[in-house]
Protein backbone atom coordinates (compact mmCIF):
# COMPACT_ATOMS: atom_id res chain seq x y z
CA UNK A 1 0.00 0.00 0.00
CA UNK A 2 1.50 3.30 -1.07
CA UNK A 3 1.83 6.09 1.47
CA UNK A 4 -0.63 8.95 1.17
CA UNK A 5 2.20 11.48 0.86
CA UNK A 6 3.76 9.65 -2.07
CA UNK A 7 0.32 9.31 -3.63
CA UNK A 8 -0.38 13.03 -3.21
CA UNK A 9 2.99 14.01 -4.63
CA UNK A 10 2.60 11.75 -7.66
CA UNK A 11 -0.95 13.03 -8.14
CA UNK A 12 0.27 16.63 -8.12
CA UNK A 13 2.95 15.85 -10.70
CA UNK A 14 0.40 14.09 -12.88
CA UNK A 15 -2.15 16.89 -12.60
CA UNK A 16 0.56 19.30 -13.71
CA UNK A 17 1.55 17.01 -16.57
CA UNK A 18 -2.07 16.77 -17.70
CA UNK A 19 -2.33 20.56 -17.74
CA UNK A 20 0.85 20.87 -19.81
CA UNK A 21 -0.39 18.27 -22.30
CA UNK A 22 -3.97 19.39 -22.73
CA UNK A 23 -4.37 23.09 -21.95
CA UNK A 24 -3.98 25.70 -24.68
CA UNK A 25 -3.74 28.87 -22.61
CA UNK A 26 -0.14 29.79 -21.86
CA UNK A 27 -0.94 30.95 -18.33
CA UNK A 28 -2.63 27.64 -17.55
CA UNK A 29 0.45 25.80 -18.80
CA UNK A 30 2.63 27.88 -16.48
CA UNK A 31 0.28 27.15 -13.57
CA UNK A 32 0.56 23.44 -14.40
CA UNK A 33 4.34 23.68 -14.37
CA UNK A 34 4.18 25.27 -10.91
CA UNK A 35 1.89 22.48 -9.70
CA UNK A 36 4.33 19.86 -11.01
CA UNK A 37 7.15 21.56 -9.20
CA UNK A 38 5.16 21.54 -5.95
CA UNK A 39 4.59 17.81 -6.38
CA UNK A 40 8.28 17.14 -6.88
CA UNK A 41 9.14 19.15 -3.77
CA UNK A 42 6.52 17.30 -1.72
CA UNK A 43 7.91 13.96 -2.92
CA UNK A 44 11.47 14.92 -1.98
CA UNK A 45 10.48 16.13 1.47
CA UNK A 46 8.34 13.08 2.22
CA UNK A 47 11.19 10.72 1.30
CA UNK A 48 13.23 12.26 4.11
CA UNK A 49 10.58 11.80 6.78
CA UNK A 50 11.25 9.44 9.68
CA UNK A 51 8.19 8.48 11.73
CA UNK A 52 7.85 10.15 15.09
CA UNK A 53 10.94 12.36 14.82
CA UNK A 54 11.09 16.12 14.97
CA UNK A 55 12.50 18.86 12.77
CA UNK A 56 16.31 18.89 12.41
CA UNK A 57 16.84 21.85 14.71
CA UNK A 58 18.98 20.50 17.51
CA UNK A 59 18.08 22.93 20.28
CA UNK A 60 16.04 22.50 23.45
CA UNK A 61 16.75 18.87 24.12
CA UNK A 62 16.39 17.50 20.60
CA UNK A 63 19.23 15.02 20.28
CA UNK A 64 20.82 14.24 16.93
CA UNK A 65 19.06 10.88 16.69
CA UNK A 66 15.63 12.42 17.21
CA UNK A 67 15.61 14.45 13.99
CA UNK A 68 14.46 13.70 10.47
CA UNK A 69 16.78 13.67 7.46
CA UNK A 70 17.96 17.27 6.85
CA UNK A 71 19.33 16.69 3.34
CA UNK A 72 16.02 16.62 1.41
CA UNK A 73 15.00 19.81 3.17
CA UNK A 74 18.18 21.52 1.99
CA UNK A 75 17.58 20.21 -1.53
CA UNK A 76 13.98 21.46 -1.54
CA UNK A 77 15.11 24.88 -0.30
CA UNK A 78 17.27 25.07 -3.43
CA UNK A 79 14.56 23.67 -5.69
CA UNK A 80 11.90 26.14 -4.52
CA UNK A 81 14.09 29.13 -5.26
CA UNK A 82 14.98 27.79 -8.70
CA UNK A 83 11.29 27.17 -9.38
CA UNK A 84 10.43 30.75 -8.45
CA UNK A 85 13.22 32.04 -10.70
CA UNK A 86 12.11 30.00 -13.71
CA UNK A 87 8.48 30.96 -13.14
CA UNK A 88 9.42 34.64 -13.09
CA UNK A 89 11.31 34.23 -16.38
CA UNK A 90 8.45 32.34 -17.99
CA UNK A 91 5.90 34.92 -16.83
CA UNK A 92 7.87 37.78 -18.35
CA UNK A 93 8.13 35.81 -21.59
CA UNK A 94 4.34 35.40 -21.47
CA UNK A 95 3.93 39.16 -21.00
CA UNK A 96 6.08 39.73 -24.10
CA UNK A 97 4.14 37.16 -26.14
CA UNK A 98 0.84 38.77 -25.24
CA UNK A 99 2.15 42.21 -26.21
CA UNK A 100 3.44 40.93 -29.55
CA UNK A 101 0.64 38.60 -30.68
CA UNK A 102 -2.35 39.75 -28.63
CA UNK A 103 -3.20 36.22 -27.61
CA UNK A 104 -2.04 33.60 -25.14
CA UNK A 105 -3.46 30.62 -27.04
CA UNK A 106 -0.55 28.35 -27.92
CA UNK A 107 -1.99 27.13 -31.22
CA UNK A 108 -2.78 30.62 -32.45
CA UNK A 109 0.70 31.81 -31.56
CA UNK A 110 2.13 28.94 -33.58
CA UNK A 111 -0.07 29.84 -36.56
CA UNK A 112 0.81 33.55 -36.38
CA UNK A 113 4.49 32.78 -36.68
CA UNK A 114 3.74 31.05 -39.95
CA UNK B 1 -11.96 14.62 -26.55
CA UNK B 2 -9.64 12.02 -28.06
CA UNK B 3 -6.64 14.08 -27.02
CA UNK B 4 -7.87 14.35 -23.45
CA UNK B 5 -8.58 10.67 -23.07
CA UNK B 6 -5.21 9.79 -24.58
CA UNK B 7 -3.55 12.18 -22.14
CA UNK B 8 -5.43 10.70 -19.18
CA UNK B 9 -4.53 7.13 -20.18
CA UNK B 10 -0.84 7.91 -20.63
CA UNK B 11 -0.79 9.86 -17.36
CA UNK B 12 -2.34 6.91 -15.53
CA UNK B 13 0.34 4.65 -16.99
CA UNK B 14 3.07 7.07 -15.87
CA UNK B 15 1.49 7.30 -12.42
CA UNK B 16 1.37 3.53 -12.03
CA UNK B 17 4.99 3.32 -13.10
CA UNK B 18 6.05 6.01 -10.59
CA UNK B 19 4.07 4.32 -7.82
CA UNK B 20 5.76 1.00 -8.63
CA UNK B 21 9.13 2.70 -8.37
CA UNK B 22 8.26 4.33 -5.06
CA UNK B 23 6.96 1.07 -3.61
CA UNK B 24 10.59 0.15 -2.95
CA UNK B 25 11.14 3.33 -0.91
CA UNK B 26 9.47 2.79 2.49
CA UNK B 27 7.78 5.82 4.00
CA UNK B 28 8.73 7.00 7.47
CA UNK B 29 11.77 4.78 7.93
CA UNK B 30 15.28 5.84 8.65
CA UNK B 31 17.06 5.93 5.29
CA UNK B 32 19.86 8.31 6.27
CA UNK B 33 23.45 7.65 5.29
CA UNK B 34 25.11 11.05 5.15
CA UNK B 35 22.29 12.59 7.16
CA UNK B 36 23.45 10.87 10.34
CA UNK B 37 26.90 12.32 9.94
CA UNK B 38 25.51 15.81 9.43
CA UNK B 39 23.17 15.57 12.42
CA UNK B 40 25.88 14.17 14.68
CA UNK B 41 28.59 16.67 13.82
CA UNK B 42 26.63 19.81 12.94
CA UNK B 43 27.09 21.47 16.32
CA UNK B 44 30.85 21.12 16.71
CA UNK B 45 31.69 21.50 13.04
CA UNK B 46 29.59 24.53 12.16
CA UNK B 47 28.27 25.92 15.44
CA UNK B 48 24.76 26.03 14.08
CA UNK B 49 21.76 24.44 15.75
CA UNK B 50 19.64 24.31 12.60
CA UNK B 51 21.00 21.40 10.59
CA UNK B 52 19.28 22.45 7.36
CA UNK B 53 20.89 25.87 7.17
CA UNK B 54 24.23 24.36 8.17
CA UNK B 55 23.97 21.99 5.21
CA UNK B 56 22.78 24.71 2.85
CA UNK B 57 25.49 27.21 3.74
CA UNK B 58 28.34 25.17 5.12
CA UNK B 59 28.49 21.57 3.94
CA UNK B 60 26.98 22.22 0.53
CA UNK B 61 27.81 25.87 0.07
CA UNK B 62 28.35 25.50 -3.65
CA UNK B 63 24.66 24.64 -4.09
CA UNK B 64 23.69 27.91 -2.47
CA UNK B 65 26.15 29.85 -4.60
CA UNK B 66 24.61 28.28 -7.70
CA UNK B 67 21.14 29.01 -6.40
CA UNK B 68 21.96 32.67 -5.82
CA UNK B 69 23.42 32.74 -9.34
CA UNK B 70 20.21 31.27 -10.79
CA UNK B 71 18.14 33.88 -9.00
CA UNK B 72 20.45 36.65 -10.20
CA UNK B 73 20.25 35.40 -13.78
CA UNK B 74 16.45 35.24 -13.51
CA UNK B 75 16.18 38.80 -12.27
CA UNK B 76 18.58 40.00 -14.97
CA UNK B 77 16.64 38.02 -17.56
CA UNK B 78 13.31 39.51 -16.47
CA UNK B 79 14.88 42.94 -16.69
CA UNK B 80 16.27 42.21 -20.16
CA UNK B 81 13.03 40.70 -21.48
CA UNK B 82 10.86 43.56 -20.26
CA UNK B 83 13.27 46.32 -21.21
CA UNK B 84 11.75 49.44 -22.77
CA UNK B 85 13.04 52.96 -23.24
CA UNK B 86 10.32 54.67 -21.24
CA UNK B 87 8.53 52.67 -18.61
CA UNK B 88 6.36 53.71 -15.72
CA UNK B 89 3.55 52.70 -13.46
CA UNK B 90 0.27 52.93 -15.30
CA UNK B 91 -2.05 51.93 -12.46
CA UNK B 92 -4.97 54.29 -12.16
CA UNK B 93 -6.98 53.35 -9.11
CA UNK B 94 -5.51 54.38 -5.81
CA UNK B 95 -6.24 52.02 -2.95
CA UNK B 96 -8.68 52.98 -0.24
CA UNK B 97 -7.51 54.92 2.82
CA UNK B 98 -7.76 51.82 4.97
CA UNK B 99 -5.49 49.92 2.57
CA UNK B 100 -2.81 52.61 2.23
CA UNK B 101 -2.72 53.36 5.95
CA UNK B 102 -2.62 49.68 6.76
CA UNK B 103 0.29 49.11 4.38
CA UNK B 104 2.16 52.10 5.82
CA UNK B 105 1.72 50.67 9.29
CA UNK B 106 2.60 47.09 8.31
CA UNK B 107 5.65 47.85 6.16
CA UNK B 108 8.26 48.31 8.94
CA UNK B 109 7.00 45.27 10.79
CA UNK B 110 7.28 43.03 7.74
CA UNK B 111 10.78 44.29 6.98
CA UNK B 112 11.78 43.75 10.61
CA UNK B 113 10.37 40.22 10.58
CA UNK B 114 12.22 39.40 7.36
CA UNK B 115 15.45 40.65 8.89
CA UNK B 116 14.73 38.57 11.98
CA UNK B 117 14.29 35.45 9.86
CA UNK B 118 17.58 35.77 8.02
CA UNK B 119 19.63 36.87 11.02
CA UNK B 120 18.44 33.87 13.04
CA UNK B 121 18.98 31.40 10.21
CA UNK B 122 21.28 29.21 12.30
CA UNK B 123 18.84 28.96 15.21
CA UNK B 124 15.29 28.92 13.91
CA UNK B 125 13.58 27.64 10.76
CA UNK B 126 14.10 29.93 7.85
CA UNK B 127 17.26 31.51 6.54
CA UNK B 128 18.24 33.85 3.79
CA UNK B 129 15.72 32.89 1.13
CA UNK B 130 12.53 32.99 3.25
CA UNK B 131 13.73 36.18 4.94
CA UNK B 132 14.50 37.84 1.63
CA UNK B 133 11.15 36.76 0.21
CA UNK B 134 9.40 38.25 3.25
CA UNK B 135 11.17 41.56 2.71
CA UNK B 136 10.21 41.51 -0.96
CA UNK B 137 6.60 40.97 0.15
CA UNK B 138 6.78 44.26 2.03
CA UNK B 139 7.80 46.06 -1.17
CA UNK B 140 5.13 44.20 -3.13
CA UNK B 141 2.58 45.57 -0.66
CA UNK B 142 3.82 49.09 -1.31
CA UNK B 143 3.49 48.49 -5.05
CA UNK B 144 -0.03 47.16 -4.63
CA UNK B 145 -1.29 49.94 -2.39
CA UNK B 146 0.18 53.02 -4.05
CA UNK B 147 -0.14 53.98 -7.71
CA UNK B 148 3.10 55.93 -7.95
CA UNK B 149 5.45 53.96 -5.71
CA UNK B 150 8.76 52.80 -7.17
CA UNK B 151 11.68 51.22 -5.38
CA UNK B 152 14.77 53.45 -5.17
CA UNK B 153 16.52 51.90 -8.17
CA UNK B 154 20.03 53.25 -7.81
CA UNK B 155 20.37 52.11 -4.20
CA UNK B 156 18.66 48.76 -4.81
CA UNK B 157 20.76 47.69 -7.76
CA UNK B 158 23.99 48.68 -6.05
CA UNK B 159 23.04 46.84 -2.85
CA UNK B 160 22.19 43.74 -4.88
CA UNK B 161 25.54 43.71 -6.65
CA UNK B 162 27.49 44.42 -3.48
CA UNK B 163 25.68 41.60 -1.63
CA UNK B 164 26.47 39.12 -4.40
CA UNK B 165 30.11 40.16 -4.47
CA UNK B 166 30.50 39.97 -0.71
CA UNK B 167 29.21 36.38 -0.72
CA UNK B 168 31.96 35.42 -3.14
CA UNK B 169 34.38 37.53 -1.11
CA UNK B 170 33.57 35.62 2.10
CA UNK B 171 34.23 32.41 0.18
CA UNK B 172 37.51 33.74 -1.18
CA UNK B 173 38.68 34.74 2.32
CA UNK B 174 38.03 31.12 3.28
CA UNK B 175 40.12 30.04 0.30
CA UNK B 176 42.99 32.23 1.48
CA UNK B 177 42.80 31.10 5.10
CA UNK B 178 41.68 27.48 5.02
CA UNK B 179 42.64 26.27 1.60
CA UNK B 180 39.26 25.75 -0.03
CA UNK B 181 36.44 27.92 -1.29
CA UNK B 182 33.69 28.72 1.26
CA UNK B 183 35.82 27.51 4.18
CA UNK B 184 34.17 28.57 7.45
CA UNK B 185 36.97 30.77 8.73
CA UNK B 186 34.96 32.47 11.49
CA UNK B 187 34.23 29.16 13.17
CA UNK B 188 37.16 26.91 12.38
CA UNK B 189 40.01 29.42 12.51
CA UNK B 190 38.81 32.04 14.95
CA UNK B 191 36.59 29.72 17.08
CA UNK B 192 34.38 32.73 17.49
CA UNK B 193 31.29 32.06 19.60
CA UNK B 194 32.17 28.43 20.27
CA UNK B 195 31.05 28.67 23.91
CA UNK B 196 27.53 29.91 23.21
CA UNK B 197 26.10 27.48 20.67
CA UNK B 198 22.37 27.99 20.40
CA UNK B 199 22.56 31.73 20.97
CA UNK B 200 22.65 34.56 18.46
CA UNK B 201 26.42 35.14 18.37
CA UNK B 202 27.47 31.71 17.18
CA UNK B 203 27.19 29.69 14.02
CA UNK B 204 30.42 30.67 12.29
CA UNK B 205 29.77 32.49 9.04
CA UNK B 206 26.19 31.23 8.61
CA UNK B 207 24.55 34.43 9.98
CA UNK B 208 26.92 36.57 7.92
CA UNK B 209 26.23 34.71 4.68
CA UNK B 210 22.53 34.52 5.38
CA UNK B 211 22.34 38.26 5.98
CA UNK B 212 24.06 38.78 2.63
CA UNK B 213 21.76 36.29 0.88
CA UNK B 214 18.66 37.76 2.53
CA UNK B 215 19.49 41.27 1.35
CA UNK B 216 20.29 39.98 -2.12
CA UNK B 217 17.11 37.92 -2.45
CA UNK B 218 14.98 40.73 -1.08
CA UNK B 219 16.31 43.31 -3.52
CA UNK B 220 16.20 40.85 -6.42
CA UNK B 221 12.59 39.79 -5.93
CA UNK B 222 11.56 43.44 -5.45
CA UNK B 223 13.33 44.20 -8.72
CA UNK B 224 11.42 41.40 -10.48
CA UNK B 225 8.13 42.76 -9.11
CA UNK B 226 9.10 46.26 -10.23
CA UNK B 227 9.92 45.08 -13.74
CA UNK B 228 6.67 43.16 -14.07
CA UNK B 229 4.41 45.93 -12.77
CA UNK B 230 5.70 48.63 -15.10
CA UNK B 231 4.32 49.21 -18.54
CA UNK B 232 5.45 51.19 -21.52
CA UNK B 233 4.53 54.86 -21.44
CA UNK B 234 3.47 56.43 -24.72
CA UNK B 235 3.26 60.16 -25.13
Amino acid sequence: MISVYYFGAIALVLVGLYGVLVKKNLMKILISLSIMETGVNLLLISIGYVSGKSAPILSEGVKWNQAVDPIPQALVLTAIVIGVATTAMALSAAILIYEKYGTLNVEEIRRLRG
Amino acid sequence: MLKRSLAIISILIIGYWLAQGLAGVPFGEDKMLVGHYYLQHVKEQTGAVNAVTAIVVNYRGFDTLGEVTVLFIASTGVGALLWRKKRGRTARTEGSVVLTTGVELLFPFIVMFGAYIFIHGHLTPGGGFPGGATMATAFLLLYMAFTIYEIPHKAFEKVEGIAGMSYVLVGLIGLAIGGYFLFDWIWQTWHWGSDNIGRLFSGGFIPVIYTIIGIKVGTELSGIVDNMLKEEVRE
